[in-house]
């Protein structure tokens, strides 16, 4: 009997689990997003150690060997496992290094998007009326745009070039946070926590990013997740018609604006690339999925 | 209702201003004078200089510019094309049959396909079948729409070479436009396989712009569905013995449309952001083709026309679901 109870003792936990544990035992109930959370993670460290992993040099042009088929189709050889493109090129060196870029633009837009848009948000749900009525109206006049049009013009103003691109999609992006952070916003101030954090004396700069931010940061960050995968796609997109990433660069897109006369002669250097794109974006989209299950229950689908 | 539909364009308002000033301040902020970039490596002489100057207003006070721009566009005057030198707005709705055809086309394709499989995934929750139909779903989600475009050439006019590769019609067939639809044209025209080749022209533009919006519709569709499912009228009717057939397909379809037609509504600025890439990829006359095109031949007046006439659209119909919406649901209304 004894026994028994203190094998109870040994597999019950006796305190609450860690936040962490927590959001993982949620986050690991979505098979999905756990092979989503792998892929990403591959395709991180794929993009961290693109130098040791890639074999050749991604400008290197090996002209004797151009538009050369993979390995596993006649004419193909080990020597360019995913075939080479129409310089002569080694696609796996470009696709690894096409990694990197997919991940900066990813990380900077995210970050400067999120930053501006819940400090923005911040402000509107703290401000009086008029100032709320002024932001939210000017981010409707960006939204009315449809996000891939206002980033092309944007580009079209600034240059073509990834840095630009990055910086049309962040702020194309940032409404999509202001109103977010906002409406959280809104929905906590009147909470009775706030209010009494308040009548202690707490500032508006405290009360704001101490009291009230963490407590709207559930949604905030499945938004983040979702436009990290929107941010590769727009960036691909702007890099294929030109307007991103400029050639040489082993961007995926502008890989893609390159192989395109290829079509229908050299289907390796059409399919990998965007291979690339959708299996990055479809890791973020299931971990997105992921996330929003495990950290915010009441936007939970059933 | 009256209040709500004042209420809704009362906001319109500012925001058609905010849009016709950022598509105002376009021109104005782009680096360097504008004439000279627009006239890049042509040169201009000194007196063609001073008369662009004129014509675009630059010598007047900013003000002024942006008040004869407000009062130009209320008319439907958004000056003239620097490369054809024909009216911008002329220009617009030559192409926008084009688009409007190929996006209705991606959007009944999203629909057909969309609606019914989210209404499967739902009834079969949980099962391989939903399993199946949502994770086909959140692919399409995530799909880049340009290489997807280039895939189904690879396959479809490559290897099988079932599908033209380009435009909205074969060389073979020429006839007048009478509603600018190549569909309606072509059969009004009456040669023989005209119809034909305007179909093969539209299938493979049509599933590409339409794969994001059938992934969002199917989603929606599900979510929607299961949502009404657990209602009690739901179960009312399970236990008046209906055949589950007319439950699903009728009492509880359609209580879900209302969110489902809600999200195709608002898809409007997804397909003009898609019709870009579509367009350009399949040299589709569109007005996504010529936004493109004007950006890289830098004809700004163009694209600072186009800028404006899409947000506009996109603004209208967004208006349009909001009030349609008030109208169906009037708990929205008192909000």
């Amino acid at each position: 009997m004894a026994d028994a109870s203190s094998q109870i003792a040994r597999t019950v936990p006796t305190r609450r689990p860690s936040r962490f544990k927590e959001f993982w035992r949620y986050f690991s109930e979505n098979r999905g997003a756990v092979i989503g959370f792998w892929v990403f993670l591959a395709v991180f460290l794929v993009a961290v150690f693109a130098d040791l992993l890639a074999p050749y040099d991604p400008a290197a042009q090996f002209r004797q060997h151009a538009l050369q088929p993979p390995f596993w189709q006649s004419g193909g050889t080990w020597e360019f496992p995913l075939g080479t493109d129409a310089l002569g090129r080694d696609m796996l060196s470009r696709l690894i290094h096409g990694a990197r870029f997919s991940f900066f633009v990813g990380v900077v837009v995210v970050v400067v998007a999120a930053t501006g848009g819940i400090l923005i948000g911040l402000i509107a749900g703290f401000a009086p009326k008029w100032l709320d009525t002024i932001i939210m109206r000017l981010m409707d006049i960006i939204l009315a745009f449809p996000s891939l049009l206002l980033a092309l013009a944007l580009v079209a103003i600034l240059g073509p070039s990834l840095l630009n691109a990055m910086i049309a999609i962040a702020l194309v992006l940032q409404p999509h946070y202001v109103r977010l952070t906002r409406a959280s916003v809104i929905n906590e101030r009147t909470k009775d926590y706030v209010i009494s954090a308040q009548v202690a004396g707490a500032g508006l700069p405290r009360l704001m990013f101490k009291t009230v931010l963490p407590n709207c940061l559930a949604p905030i960050i499945v938004q983040a997740a979702l436009s990290f995968s929107t941010a590769i796609l727009d960036a691909a997109a702007l890099g294929f018609l030109g307007m991103g990433a400029q050639p040489p660069t082993p961007e995926w897109g502008t890989m893609l604006a390159d192989a395109r006369e290829f079509v229908l002669r050299a289907w390796w250097v059409i399919t990998l690339p965007g291979l690339a794109i959708l299996v990055t974006v479809l890791s973020i989209n299931l971990m997105g999925d992921g996330l929003r299950d495990a950290l915010d229950p009441k936007l939970k689908r059933s | 209702m009256l209040r709500y539909l004042l209420s809704r364009l009362i906001t319109f308002v500012p925001t058609f201003i905010g849009v016709t000033l950022i598509s105002f301040a376009f021109i104005r902020v782009l680096p360097g004078d504008p004439i000279i970039v627009m006239a890049g490596e042509r040169g201009l002489t000194q007196e063609r200089y001073e008369e662009l100057v004129q014509r675009f207003g630059f010598d007047q006070p900013l003000w002024q510019q942006f008040w004869d721009y407000l009062t130009g566009v209320v008319q439907g005057d958004l000056g003239n094309s620097f490369v054809t030198n024909r009216p911008v707005w002329d220009e617009f709705f030559t192409l926008f049959p084009a688009t409007l055809e190929l996006s209705l086309c991606a959007i009944i394709f999203a629909m057909v396909l969309g609606i019914p499989a989210g209404v499967i995934a739902a009834v079969y929750r949980g099962k391989f079948f939903d399993r199946a139909l949502m994770s086909t779903a959140l692919v399409g989600y995530s799909m880049p729409i340009f290489w997807w475009a280039l895939l189904l050439i690879i396959v479809f006019s490559g290897w099988l070479g079932w599908t033209p590769v380009s435009g909205r019609i074969g060389l073979l067939y020429y006839f007048d436009d009478v509603t600018g639809f190549m569909l309606i044209d072509s059969l009004l025209s009456g040669q023989d396989g005209a119809f034909g080749s305007a179909v093969q022209h539209l299938i493979l533009p049509s599933i590409v712009l339409g794969t994001i919006p059938l992934a969002v519709i199917a989603r929606q569709t599900r979510s929607a569905m299961l949502e009404v499912l657990s209602e009690d009228y739901i179960r009312t009717a399970r236990a008046k013995g209906l055949s589950s057939g007319r439950v699903n397909g009728l009492h509880a379809l359609r209580n879900a449309m209302i969110p489902v037609i809600t999200v195709i509504g608002l898809s409007v600025g997804t397909l003009m952001a898609g019709a870009i890439l579509t367009e350009t990829i399949f040299s589709w006359p569109g007005i996504g083709k010529w936004m493109v095109d004007s950006i890289f031949r830098r004809d700004y007046p163009v694209v600072q026309g186009g800028l404006l006439l899409i947000a506009l659209i996109v603004m209208l119909v967004n208006l349009t679901v909001d009030v349609l919406y008030g109208l169906i649901n009037p708990k929205i209304r008192k909000r």
